[in-house]
């Protein structure tokens, strides 16, 4: 048992300490080869990033990143590809944003009700997908590329004056929401922490809790790992499905819900796109575990951070990028890596004792 | 052995620098460093909107020999991040700080409360605080007389619109290029697209463009004109690769274009915005001590936005849109800012 521990901590900690290791020694040698000096960029990247004021840029930006990628690690584990976090957030941040920006309720009854909007859009545009893949057969990946442009064009065609926008110079948006509807923030000497993180945190620990701790999130698991075992258990696969598609476009609901009820409140054409593709690479790097997002988010926004300011002094931002490209990579492989090695010494070990058992079998029968 | 040195070159490097680059910023705001200019997505060298604003920057650069940062915004960026930019600026002492695109328009506005001794600028969007200018154009007043030539240049009396993002801003151009083309010749028809509708990936998505304009093409136009940043790039190479058939640049004078020198024989004529004189006028203001601040409008009859005249491909129709400005100019034709 202590040793199955030790195997798999080694596969928890070495391979992300691998991959970021590996990252950081390809990284160095792209920069030598643009005519830079590496560690001058990290140096610029560690005094910057760890301002307070970019402290609190990263927490702010690593929650959404983390709703983002959180979403994108309930389909994961159930062997379900979710590209369409993206499409999934955004019509859910503008269809809450236009409800919120509609009412002037109480903030304790509108902020739950903005929310419940977002979350409850995100799981019907995923669940689109779900059912089309249970009833039609259509690979999710496809039908929630496609939702994804689907989006887009509802949002462009609502979001416009006379519609469910207001046109504001260069910029058209939803009716702001009523001051009520902003969230709380934790005010800090140097700015201020959206409250949203909050939500973040509880949402991580109940993924936590509902996969590895209840009976849904056991079949869920096990869906993932094989449909046929787990249709032969007992489970029923499309029902799980639909499901979880449906969960991971509620939580998808949630990534725009910083930004709607604390910093824009509302939606605009100037509302961040492109966090659910943030989100695939930050589930991947944090291997689907609430912790390993946490902390993959946390990177993500600290390079997005630094990324300005290594500009600033005269390297390319797109170095970031390539940083990021790079992590991703070489995650994917550590994992693989060490995952066979582990494989390895496990068959190794096992082999030893067998071996072991019989010498001393054949002692015994000697004697 | 050898490694060793260098490493430990590196980390007496590293420490020189971080010694300069602390001394730098603690006089911070008070030094002349020059001016800060940040870009929109596509960045200095798109061929159009945002180049134009660093012609205007490299000739005040030249003439009153000033130092200067760029910087350029991403694909999929916060409002975050442009405040971090403009913030970065400031801070170090860059003096006037100035926001090339609409989309700079809050952050300018909100950054340059916390700097009050330093003059902002933003391009294509209105001024909402004292320090700062706010520089707009009368794009739909040249987008018209686009119209004008293309309705009288076309063979096949269908002609294309390509914008970037479906936005306010582009929305103009529309409007005022469908207004030109239907004064002129009523029976022309208008294929309009966007690439985008709110996504500023519209503007450096050449691909996405070149696949568009030949769709128009395949479809009977014979003339686009496309507004739309870095991507119109896409849509020139697309129109180039058909005989008879033109683009309308945006902007700059894309015939002048060096990146575009292959296909410029294909280049009618461009909408010309003068985004380098606003930024020149800018930084010159600063320079005199006698910063600008408020609102600008660069209309048609200031020369704000032109309609260029480079390759002699419009000399044939140059009476009839000579005479559309001068209406213009005058009142007697009013260009609708939205379609």
């Amino acid at each position: 048992m202590k040793r199955l521990d030790r195997d798999k901590l080694i596969t928890a900690v070495g391979a992300p300490v691998l991959a970021v290791f590996a990252a950081l020694v390809l990284t160095s040698v792209i920069i030598l080869i643009s005519g830079k000096d590496p560690f001058r960029a990290y140096q610029v990247m560690i005094e910057f990033g760890t301002t307070d004021r970019s402290a609190i840029y990263i927490v702010n930006k690593s929650t959404m990143f983390f709703l983002s990628a959180l979403a994108v690690a309930i389909g994961f584990r159930m062997n379900l590809f979710n590209i369409g976090v993206d499409g999934q957030y955004r019509i859910a941040a503008f269809f809450a944003a236009a409800v919120g920006g509609a009412l002037s309720l109480p903030g304790i009854i509108q902020i739950p009700l903005i929310i419940l909007v977002a979350m409850g859009v995100g799981a019907i545009w995923a669940g689109i997908a779900g059912v089309l893949r249970t009833t039609r057969g259509v690979s999710e990946v496809i039908t929630t590329i496609m939702l994804n442009s689907i989006a887009g064009a509802v949002i462009g065609y609502y979001l416009t004056a006379g519609r469910l926008g207001e046109k504001d110079g260069n910029l058209t948006h939803t009716p702001n929401l009523p001051s009520s509807s902003r969230i709380f923030m934790i005010e800090t000497s140097v700015g201020d922490i959206n409250g949203f993180v909050v939500f973040a945190v509880l949402a991580g620990v109940l993924y936590w809790f509902i996969l590895n701790r209840t009976r849904f999130g056991f079949d869920l698991r096990s869906v993932g790992q094989s449909e046929t075992a787990a249709a032969a258990s007992g489970v029923d696969v499309k029902r799980m499905i639909v499901t979880s598609m449906v969960l991971s476009g509620a939580v998808a609901g949630l990534v725009g819900m910083p930004t709607l009820l604390g910093e824009s409140y509302n939606y605009g054409t100037d509302f961040p796109l492109g966090v659910g593709f943030t989100g695939i690479a930050i589930a991947l790097l944090g291997r689907n575990h609430p912790v390993g997002i946490a902390l993959g988010a946390l990177l993500w926004a600290f390079l997005e951070r630094t990324g300005t300011q290594l500009e600033f002094e005269g390297y390319d931002q797109k170095i970031v990028e390539v940083i990021k490209g790079i992590i991703v990579l070489c995650v994917v492989i550590a994992y693989e890596v060490v995952r066979r090695w582990a494989l390895r010494d496990q068959q190794r070990r096992v082999g030893e004792e067998l071996a072991q058992a019989r010498k001393t079998e054949k002692a015994e029968v000697g004697a | 052995m050898r490694r060793v040195t260098k490493i430990a070159a590196a980390g007496v490097a590293t420490a020189a620098l971080a010694f300069t680059s602390a001394a730098c910023s603690s006089d911070s705001g008070s030094s002349d460093k020059g001016v800060g200019l940040a870009f929109d997505v596509g960045g200095r060298s798109d061929a159009s909107f945002n180049e134009s604003a660093a012609r205007g920057y490299d000739k005040a650069k030249k003439e009153f020999d000033l130092g200067g940062k760029e910087l350029t915004a991403r694909d999929g960026e916060t409002e975050a991040d442009r405040e971090q930019r403009l913030t970065s600026l400031a801070e170090a002492g860059y003096n006037p700080v100035i926001g090339v695109g609409f989309a700079y328009g809050k952050s300018v506005n909100k950054v340059a409360k916390d700097f009050p001794d330093t003059t902002f600028a933003v391009i294509d969007e209105a001024s909402q605080a004292k320090n700062v200018a706010g520089v707009t154009f009368a794009e739909h007043e040249g987008s018209y007389l686009a119209g004008v030539a293309a309705a009288l240049k076309t063979k096949t009396g269908k002609v294309g619109f390509i914008g970037g993002v479906h936005n306010n801003l582009i929305k103009k151009f529309e409007a005022g290029f469908v207004q030109g083309v239907k004064d002129t010749k009523p029976d022309t028809e208008i294929d309009v697209k966007y690439l985008y509708e709110t996504d500023i990936k519209g503007f450096q998505d050449p691909l996405r463009a070149k696949s568009s304009a030949e769709g128009m093409l395949d479809s009977g136009s014979d003339i686009i004109y496309s507004a739309a940043g870095l991507s119109g790039t896409g849509s020139i190479e697309a129109v180039a690769a058909q005989d008879g058939a033109w683009a309308i640049g945006v902007d700059s004078d894309q015939f002048r274009d060096k990146a575009l020198a292959d296909y410029k024989d294909s280049i009618m004529t461009s909408v010309v915005k003068n985004v380098d004189v606003a930024v020149y006028d800018v930084i010159k203001s600063v320079e005199d001590g006698k910063p600008l601040t408020g609102d600008t409008a660069f209309a048609l009859k200031d020369d704000g936005v032109s309609l260029a005249t480079s390759g002699g491909f419009i000399e044939d129709v140059q009476g009839e849109i000579d005479a559309a400005k001068q209406k213009i100019a005058d009142g007697e034709i009013k260009v609708s800012d939205t379609p």
